[in-house]
């Protein structure tokens, strides 16, 4: 059984004092694996990234209840950049490379809380064999980079600092489905062989779900469904509703479907 | 004839050196915290009193007094910037530019109070005597000026290149949600962002003063040194320092082609020339698309 990581308690978050946005959610994630947040546009997946590395603060949020655990401790609170040396990188959705920084210059920024320069030259090179594109690149500017060079270069960066915990935020968005397998690919390979946990936010579920452990389904700022990735792969209300397998075409809401209601503790 | 016009470049080049590492300590603090100081002058008028009273009333070597001046010059940026502006740093950009104004006119008057508003001759090592090379003439103190200025520019492009904290502050100035997100302390990077900028301030004040004249009012060369980066295009390293000697040099010729009231004058003719045909100025930073 792995250690849990990093526990969300039953959090709430709030905007601006007035915009609530989490309302009690609760997630795990265990040591070593891939666990998937899912769910719709505007559900509170990012919100949730955010809350967790600390980036909430700097947008007027906060979590108003509840609690946030990474290896037994509280972190709720802290800044970004302490939140960064206890271990948990966000790589933002949008694939935010330093446009004006070289390839090779945002991989070492990546790398800034470390002292280890061997280790960092190490990693530098293991970086660049999970993703051998990024070498031809690494003396060019990080702006001119193509949508998948950039999403490479981000979770790239992120690695550099060798995080316990990588938070990732949608990074199929706009990429093309074979460059999107690619890249899904390569992250189960660096948690494989280099035992990073990851907290893979995606719409995607379908791909998401490939290559995840355990998966979470959420909905208006609540978990609505949770379980092994192979379980919810199966189940037919995800199928219907995340994995863009509905005959019907519709697209309810979780939450309308009484026999899932009824069975809400199945899954657990 | 041609050493005279010599005379005249190399000694607006010096000048403007010297502006351009005001442009600088501007186009540094805007790109870090997008705040524009407008006591960046008064950097350069504190430490030229910071000077003379270490070289005049103390009697301390000159080299000593070049290297505490740039220190406590540096230390006057980051009080600053602790004091001034970290307290109001939510409030609207227009807001912290007014008070960095505000704290200008307190510098200027409490050097007045305690200097008085005479002009006071501060001393340099470099001599004005003449020098030729060729068709080229020259005074020891212009190529002091000009390769202090070289040495300063360099050394920073280094270490914003190669060292570590450099390439934070270059990551902070781009993003600052991505720089925290990998542990880099965005306050931190702003102490030493003003730190620096001050220190390169200092460095002009003593390398100005002597040339010019040293009085409260200094600072008011900070006024040209923001055409300079205005010049330039606001924003961009390259352009400050170009913006700056070219305004140096153009604000020299002019007034030895015409006479010393368009010399004052040229710097804002030209400034509102290169505008109106480059709204971005020299070296506007056309934002990176993707090929
Ligand atoms: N900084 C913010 N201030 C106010 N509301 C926000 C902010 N960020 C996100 N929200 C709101 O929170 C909800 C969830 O957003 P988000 O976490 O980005 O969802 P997701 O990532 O699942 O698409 C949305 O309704 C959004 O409008
Ligand atoms: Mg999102």
């Amino acid at each position: 059984m792995f250690e849990k990581m990093l526990r969300l308690n039953n959090i709430q978050v709030i905007y601006s004092d007035v915009i609530l946005v989490l309302k009690g959610l609760s997630l795990e994630v265990a040591e070593g694996q891939i666990v998937a947040l899912l769910g719709a546009n505007g559900a509170g997946k990012t919100t949730t990234l955010k809350a967790i590395s600390g980036l909430l603060k700097t947008e007027d949020g906060r979590v108003t209840d509840g609690g946030i655990e990474f290896m037994e401790r509280r972190i709720d609170g802290l800044d970004p950049e302490d939140i960064c040396r206890r271990g948990i990188v966000q790589v933002m959705e949008g694939r935010k490379v330093l446009e004006t920084l070289t390839v090779e210059e945002n991989l070492k920024i990546g790398a800034y809380t470390r002292r280890d320069a061997d280790g960092v030259q190490r990693d530098l090179r293991m970086i660049y064999d999970y993703f051998p594109v990024l070498v031809a690149r690494r003396h060019a500017v990080a702006g001119y980079l193509s949508g998948g060079e950039q999403q490479m270069l981000v979770i790239g960066r992120a690695l550099m600092a060798r995080p316990k915990l990588l938070l990732l935020d949608e990074p199929s968005l706009g990429l093309a489905p074979l460059l999107v397998r690619e890249i899904f690919d390569i992250i189960r390979k660096i948690k494989d062989e280099q035992g990073t946990t990851f907290l893979l936010v995606e719409q995607n579920a379908q791909i998401a779900l490939s290559i995840a452990d355990y998966g979470y389904i959420m909905e208006n700022g609540r978990i609505v469904f949770d379980g092994p990735a192979a379980k919810l792969r199966g189940n037919q209300d995800v199928r219907e509703f995340y994995l863009g397998l509905s005959e019907a075409g519709r697209r309810k809401s979780f939450k309308d479907v009484k026999f899932y209601k009824r069975r809400k503790r199945w899954a657990f | 004839m041609t050493e005279i016009l010599s005379s005249q470049v190399v000694s607006g080049l010096a000048t403007g050196c010297v502006y351009a590492l005001i442009a600088l300590g501007f186009v540094l603090i805007f790109k870090a915290t997008d705040v524009v100081n407008f006591a960046q002058g008064e950097f350069v008028m504190v430490s030229g009193f910071i000077s003379y009273t270490l070289l005049i009333g103390l009697g301390i070597h000159y080299g000593l007094v070049l290297l505490a001046t740039i220190v406590l010059s540096g230390v006057m940026g980051v009080v600053l910037e602790r004091v001034v502006v970290r307290p109001i740093m939510d409030a609207p950009i227009f807001s912290i530019v007014i008070a960095t104004i505000g704290a200008s006119i307190v510098l200027r008057s409490s050097a007045g109070i305690l200097y008085g508003y005479d002009v006071l001759p501060l001393p340099t090592i470099f001599s004005k005597d003449p020098i030729r090379v060729g068709f080229v003439q020259f005074t020891a103190m212009d190529a002091g000026v000009i390769g202090f200025s070289l040495v300063i520019m360099v050394a920073l492009y280094l270490f914003f290149k190669l060292t570590r904290t450099g390439t934070a502050m270059r990551a902070t100035a781009q993003s600052q949600t991505a720089a925290r997100l990998m542990g880099v302390s965005v306050t931190r990077i702003f102490s030493l962002t003003w730190a620096i900028s001050a220190a390169i301030g200092g460095v002009a004040g003593v390398l100005i003063a002597p040339i010019i004249y040293l009085d409260p009012n200094l600072g008011f060369i900070g006024v040209k040194a923001f055409a300079g980066a205005i010049l330039g295009g606001f924003g961009s390293i390259p352009g400050a320092i170009v913006g700056g000697m070219l305004l140096g040099v153009i604000e020299n010729l002019s007034g030895y082609f015409f006479n010393a009231g368009i010399k004052q004058v040229s710097t804002y003719i030209l400034l509102i020339l290169v505008l109106v045909i480059r709204p971005a100025g020299l070296f506007g930073a056309a934002p990176i698309r993707k090929v």
